[in-house]
């Protein structure tokens, strides 16, 4: 029998409800388990094993008087940058040091009211910019498939800690690929939805038209039981959507019969490593003999994509952090002379290099003089990327391309290079910018054994359809079975889910 | 040399919403600092905005009462800039596409109405307080997120006085509309001009220079006047106007250099992306615009027109909405408007002006003036006692009929106590009726007087004419 801390969620939930133990059992293997790998992983910032501890004993004493929620006593680490009321959320940075939320995200508090728990806070890039994680104010984390490689980014943490069973599920957020390339790079399963199908009240903008949050868990089964608590319209969030919330768990079918997948020519380009464009290429013939039809599509303007992604979100990033001043909460520098003197000082001491190059780019694109050329020329082409999604959404159902273009890259790789650092984002930040639904899925392993992910794509509000593409896919492969631990492969042993 | 001056006002009005113009904080005036906040106007991590559909309300009403344009499509933009007032160091603003586009506003002055264009009316957040004490300084945000209406015109006006009357003009449509309180006091309403001068005969405009920080509508006066002053002064010396923002500084009355247009702000606009744009549909508008509120012009017609009042009596009614609701309400319960208008005109706003209060802080009641005018036409009171009651129901209400009883005051009709005080003036007074026979009037005046005092002021002054004209042989 697994421990509690290799399980599901829904494996959890279901042991817990037959009675096999307590949340108290759960949340105290899963704490040993943080205490065991994490020294090496880092991928937690902080654990509260007092509070995660009462937590448990809460849900325990809720279940005893007969409470019904969804995740009742089931704990879900958390990206540190999203505001659960009473923890620490400081976004990775220094410059939100003391910084406690006085309230819980929307998200959060849909959750909680499933009885969730939420231990631990994850590791991430500082304000979410980065793809790798190693931008973090304060510590690296380690792919636990090899040590010496990145998680991806900027949910490098909830990758890592869901891939080495220190947490059972987490959540990330996605700007421009930021859930989906750590599930692909630590082997689990990262949903980025549709823009405005969850709420962003309490979740910290980076980029407000682009930011969603998104589950990384072990399954897709998980995954859609996350979303289907979190999504729905939110009177807190102007941009969240009114569209109904269907029974995401009621797509997931074992086939694909008669959905057509298309591959996008412009991703199956030179560049993507051999070792990567194979396992995809085993994924379409699988899915293919799964029952569905491949046809090639072109995405014409996805050469532009990441130049397009990277001035939306440096403007709207560049207003969203001017906030971090000082002056209400979080990081003051001491002894500042006046006001401008303290911005000026507390600015540059609490942020990392990456978010302040960040910041002044946006600040370029949006001057006078400039913002014609860059912010609304990108805005533009913004609209023809989301055209060439609406055309291809008529001739299938979903389409199916790499994560990324490699497996995890080593430590500090890219990091002389913020340029060759921003292409990492090349399949994934289209996604964002045209505000469509996408999901990586474990699709394989490179003789390094490190994980591949399947990026399926859907259009708005079709995550249906891309978690039944997901889980088709997952239940006729083995791929999310295997594991690591201390970063060795693992006699490949059957295990229940 | 003569020059010609130009000017342009930027008013911003406080609306009169009950929560803030983002998110659900009240904005009761008077709150202990920062205990209205919530972590969207204190851009907390992860706040987002959401519009008060209240306010949107409130700018479209104004807009329709000043017959701008309404904009079907408006929409949120970011104005970036760092200062401790600033929760989120942007402001959410209205940059190219505002609520409302054009519109006028009559004003008068130097007893000429004139008309003052408008460019615009838009909608945005207040920022917070800041406080200077000793060597700190501290920031209230229970103001930070306040919706600010502001209304911005065209270079119309041409004086300090005609920038003077147009600020009264606007506080008294959003009075009547209910649109703001405008009470300077509470900060409801402040203003930055923009002035330039020119030479008479030049067709161009001068260099023009903004000026902030006027507190007080005097100040705006003040201010102008002086910053004129110095162009004119500085044009006629030959040097060139700097187009600068200045600071008003109350105390010494003058304008100083705050920043140049060099060193001006890139405010860097751009959409909010938080926040959806405004779509107004036709039914809408139509439905708001059933909803107006009788403007002070159309008041002031009807107020003639219905109660047969002068133009001149509708007018001074009609200029504060309240005096006029409280005219309407006495009317309705006296024999004679013109009477009650008088009433208003004289002791009310005599007594209202002594007293620097708005008519809804006096105690007496329109019911009570009604009242009191009814006692005084049926003769059981005479006016020198119908204004001492009046006085007292001003400081204190009551009802006026009891006062009389209170004070004593009941007028002495009864022919025979008048007629006993008529003879004793007639018989007291020897020489002044001798000099009344031979012609002078003031010798009847002063045996008036004194019948005045014998009743203590209670006499019925009509009927102690006609006895007093009897007893003379007249």
């Amino acid at each position: 029998m697994p421990a509690w801390n290799e399980l599901t969620l829904h494996g959890a939930k279901a042991r817990l409800d037959h009675g096999d133990g307590a949340s108290r059992d759960l949340v105290g293997t899963l704490l040993g388990a943080i205490r065991a790998r994490d020294p090496q992983i880092q991928g937690y910032l902080e654990v509260d094993e007092a509070d995660a501890l009462r937590q448990a004993e809460a849900a325990d004493a809720l279940r005893k008087k007969g409470g019904k929620g969804k995740l009742l006593g089931v704990p879900i680490a958390i990206k540190d940058l999203l505001n659960v009321q009473g923890q620490s959320c400081r976004c990775a940075s220094r410059m939100l040091e003391g910084y406690r939320s006085p309230y819980d995200a929307t998200a959060i508090a849909r959750l909680r009211a499933e009885g969730a728990l939420f231990v631990g806070r994850a590791n991430m890039d500082e304000f979410a910019m980065g793809s790798t994680t190693e931008n973090s104010a304060f510590q690296i984390t380690h792919n636990p498939w090899d040590l010496a490689r990145v998680p991806g980014g900027s949910s490098g943490g909830s990758g890592a800690v869901v891939a080495a069973d220190e947490a059972l599920a987490a959540l990330g957020s996605d700007t421009g690929g930021s859930v989906r390339l750590p599930a692909s790079f630590c082997g689990c399963v990262g949903l980025k939805p549709t823009y405005g199908r969850i709420s962003r009240y309490g979740l910290t903008a980076f980029a407000s038209s682009l930011d969603q949050i998104g589950p990384l868990t072990k399954d897709i089964r998980d995954a859609a039981l996350l979303l289907q608590i979190m999504a729905g319209h939110d009177d807190m969030d102007s941009t969240s959507s009114p569209a109904p919330v269907p029974d995401y768990t009621a797509s997931l079918r074992k086939d694909l019969k008669g959905m057509k997948l298309g591959l996008p020519k412009e991703y199956f380009i030179d560049g993507v490593e051999p070792e990567v464009a194979h396992c995809i290429q085993q994924a379409i013939r699988h899915c293919e003999g799964l029952g569905a039809t491949i046809v090639d599509v072109s995405l014409p303007m996805t050469p532009y994509a990441i130049a397009t992604y990277y001035i939306i979100a440096c403007a709207e990033a560049s207003a969203n952090l001017a906030r971090f001043d000082g002056v209400r909460y979080g990081f003051r520098v001491k002894d500042a002379a006046d006001p401008l003197d303290m911005y000026r000082r507390t600015r540059a001491a609490g942020f990392g290099s990456e978010v302040k190059r960040r910041i002044i780019l946006g600040a370029y694109v949006l001057s006078s003089g400039y913002y014609d050329a860059y912010y609304v020329r990108a805005q533009k082409v913004r609209a023809l990327i989301r055209a060439d999604f609406d055309k291809v959404f008529q001739a299938c159902d979903a389409l199916l391309t790499p994560v990324a273009p490699t497996a995890a890259y080593r430590l500090g790789e890219k990091t002389a290079d913020p340029l060759q650092m921003y292409l990492s984002d090349i399949f994934t930040a289209s996604v964002n910018l045209a505000g469509i639904c996408a999901l990586s899925v474990p699709c394989g392993f490179t003789s390094a054994n490190l994980p591949v992910g399947l990026q399926i794509v859907g259009p708005a509000f079709g995550e249906e359809t891309i978690l039944r593409a997901g889980y088709a896919y997952e239940q006729s492969t083995d791929w999310r079975l295997r594991k690591t631990e201390d970063g060795r492969r693992k006699a490949d042993t059957r295990r229940q889910p | 040399m003569n020059y010609l001056t130009t000017i342009g006002l930027e008013v911003h009005v406080q609306l009169q919403t009950r929560t803030k113009m983002f998110c659900a904080c009240r904005t009761d005036f008077g709150a202990a600092p920062n205990t209205q906040v919530c972590p969207v106007c204190l851009g907390y991590p992860g706040a987002l905005p959401v519009i008060n559909q209240e306010a949107i309300r409130l700018t479209v009403m104004t807009g329709l009462m000043v017959g701008s344009r309404i904009n079907p499509w408006s929409k949120f933009d970011r104005k970036n800039y760092f200062y401790p007032d600033m929760p989120k160091n942007y402001q959410i603003t209205q940059f190219d596409q505002p609520l409302c586009i054009g519109g006028a506003v009559e004003i008068d002055c130097r007893g000429q109405t004139r008309s003052v264009r408008l460019t615009r009316i838009h909608l945005e957040e207040d920022v917070a307080k800041n406080m200077h004490i000793r060597d700190q300084s501290r920031v209230d945000f229970n103001r930070a997120g306040h919706p600010l209406m502001e209304i911005v015109t065209e270079p119309d006006m041409h004086s300090p006085e005609e920038a003077f009357a147009f600020l009264l003009a606007p506080k008294q449509i959003l009075v009547y509309g209910l649109i703001s309180p405008c009470n300077l006091e509470e900060g409801n309403l402040r203003c930055d001009v923009n002035c330039s001068v020119r030479p008479e005969g030049q067709t161009t405009l001068g260099t023009k220079t903004e000026i902030k920080n006027m507190n007080t509508f005097k100040g705006v006066h003040q201010a102008l006047t002086h910053e004129i002053q110095r162009q004119v002064a500085a044009l006629a010396a030959g040097e060139s106007i700097v187009q600068e923002t200045r600071r008003f500084d109350s105390d010494r009355g003058v304008t100083e250099s705050m920043r140049t247009k060099e060193d001006a702000h890139d405010y860097r606009y751009f959409p909010d992306p938080d926040l959806m744009p405004v779509t107004l549909t036709d039914e809408q508008i139509e439905a708001w615009k059933s909803m107006l509120p009788e403007l002070p012009r159309q008041r002031c017609e009807r107020l003639e027109r219905e109660y047969a009042l002068p133009a001149y009596d509708a007018k001074v009614l009609s200029a504060d909405k309240y005096v006029a609701d409280f005219f309407e309400e006495a009317a309705r319960g006296a024999a004679n408007p013109k009477t009650v208008s008088n009433w208003i005109m004289t002791e009310m706003m005599r007594l209202l002006a002594e007293k620097e209060l708005e008519i809804r802080q006096a105690k007496i009641t329109p019911r009570a003036l009604a009242g009191l005018i009814g006692l005084l036409e049926s003769h059981a009171i005479n006016s020198a006692g119908a204004k001492t009651i009046f006085a007292v129901l001003f400081e204190k209400g009551g009802d006026p009929a009891e006062l009389v009883g209170q004070l004593g005051l009941a007028q002495v009709s009864d022919t025979g106590a008048l007629e006993a005080w008529v003879r004793q003036a007639v018989e007291g007074n020897p020489k002044s009726v001798s000099d009344y026979r031979s012609g002078k009037e003031a010798a009847f005046k002063f045996l008036m007087g004194q019948i005045m005092r014998f009743s203590k002021g209670k006499a019925n002054p009509q009927i102690v004419q006609d006895l007093l004209k009897k007893q003379l042989g007249v």
